[in-house]
């Protein structure tokens, strides 16, 4: 079992690292495509803008695709489920991934934006990635966009913060969060042990 | 809703070999606490929200030092880190998100340079810039000050600098306004008058930043209990509150505070 995240230079990811670590994951990064060959899963973290992120993702992104057409196990982070839209408000003109149709909006006026701190979940489907989590467990968010499918099938988990905010989306092999769960305490570290636990079989 | 967060700081001396925590009162007397990264651990196992390092010695030679509490820790404590000290330009900012941290904090350096803010924010993003004021009242009432009521009479706060030994003439008020527009994405807010004297938190100082700014502010200084917790959830839109001695002389477990906070209403994680 080899669990890939994918490091295309923006910064941090040791945070990530460390959790998968602590769960028995034992992660390797990828720097460059080629990297992805043989992973069972994969990890894409966000850090920063929408626009910058897909300036740097996008040398994976036909690696990515391939992968993930193979029903490799994948996993999105923060902005790394942003870029899985076709496009963001935050930054007009740059291209996503485009996996899940929709597009990532700005939380709406009124609310403290960013949305940093811990918020609970609302449950919308009980995904193998959610198995021992339940209506009202907290995880830990830090964004100012969030994503909107046009297909609302995909839609794992919401939670509330002006609006019902997308939390966490799956289709396939595909599962992403917008909360962090490497900073999500024992109930963020119970997501990881669902997606190790997935790419052993 | 976003919930309120409890926020345990350990308070950094790094001269000695791995770092030890200490606690002042009113920013002198120190009392030794424990191992930064024991703390921390137990700290999170006991449902911290998220752990606050600062580094008091805040002298160059230690910031390896500081790296290596943060490296230690977050291989076992998984909520957000801030780091705060002596932090004065990027690259020494860049080190300690290296080693782990998600946030810092940033005092003097960023009353002597407040692009500082504007630098590090455009890197790592707002939510990475954490403002730290440490605030002392002024009775002494001045043209231009933004004045605040108390049960002691109206006032207005003054920075200050270098661990508080230092006073800057920069009104608290004004200031953390200003950071916001910077870059700052979260307040931690110190008050001189209370900090280490078990009063409580300063409640008009709380709300007054809290309604002047529309990011998170955490309120510090003077917490002996969770009733001064409940206090200032209740009467400011404090969105965490910090404290110390507290939580490292085993008064009270931060479970204990949850359970407390949570059933008199206020949203805690539990």
């Amino acid at each position: 079992m080899t669990i890939v995240i994918v490091d295309y230079g923006m910064g941090n990811l040791f945070s990530i690292y460390n959790a998968l670590d602590h769960v028995g994951g034992n992660p390797r990064f990828a720097r460059d495509p080629q990297d992805l060959k043989g992973a069972k899963a994969i990890v894409v973290p966000g850090v920063g803008a929408f626009g910058s992120c897909m300036a740097q993702l996008s040398r994976f992104s036909e690696s990515l695709l391939q992968h993930f057409q193979e029903g490799v196990l994948m996993l999105g982070i923060c902005v790394g489920m942003q870029v899985l839209f076709e496009e963001s408000e935050e930054s007009p003109g740059a291209a996503g991934l485009g996996w899940i149709s929709g597009r990532v909006v700005r939380l709406p006026a009124g609310v403290m934006i960013p949305q940093m701190g811990w918020n609970c979940l609302k449950i919308k489907q009980h995904v193998e990635m959610l198995d021992g989590i339940s209506e009202g467990d907290m995880f830990y968010f830090v964004h100012s966009y969030y994503g909107l499918p046009e297909d609302d099938s995909v839609v794992a988990a919401t939670t509330e913060h002006g609006v019902d905010v997308t939390a966490a989306i799956c289709r396939d092999n595909l599962f992403a969060t917008q909360f962090h769960p490497e900073k999500s305490g024992p109930k963020g570290l119970q997501i990881l042990k669902n997606f190790v636990r997935a790419a052993r079989c | 809703m976003l919930a309120r967060r409890i926020i345990p700081c350990l308070d950094c001396d790094l001269g000695v070999p791995g770092g030890r925590v200490v606690k002042g009162i009113e920013f002198k007397q120190i009392r030794y606490a424990g191992i930064p990264w024991e703390l921390a651990g137990q700290y999170y196992q006991d449902g911290a929200d998220e752990i606050v390092f600062l580094d008091i010695t805040a002298s160059a030679d230690r910031r390896e030092t500081m790296t290596g509490v943060i490296k230690e820790t977050s291989r076992s404590v998984f909520v957000p880190l801030a780091v705060g000290g002596g932090i004065s330009s990027l690259d020494q900012a860049r080190e300690v998100f290296n080693a782990g941290a998600d946030k810092i904090t940033l005092n003097t350096s960023a009353l002597k340079r407040p692009e500082l803010i504007e630098e590090i924010a455009e890197q790592y993003g707002n939510q990475a810039v954490v403002l730290a004021i440490d605030a002392k009242r002024r009775y002494s009432l001045e043209e231009s000050r933004e004045i605040v009521q108390t049960d002691d009479g109206p006032c207005w706060f003054e920075c200050s600098y270098y661990g508080g030994r230092q006073f800057t003439g920069i009104d608290a008020l004004a200031w953390a306004r200003r950071a916001v527009s910077l870059g700052a994405g979260e307040i931690l807010l110190t008050s001189m008058d209370r900090d280490g004297t078990y009063d409580g938190f300063d409640i008009p100082l709380t709300d007054a930043v809290a309604r002047r700014v529309n990011v998170p502010v955490i309120a510090s200084g003077g917490c002996a209990s969770p009733d001064h917790m409940l206090e200032v959830f209740n009467q400011t839109d404090a969105s965490a509150a910090l404290a110390a001695s507290i939580f490292h002389f085993g008064e009270w477990s931060i479970g204990q505070v949850k359970s407390y906070l949570k059933d008199r209403g206020v949203n805690v994680r539990i």
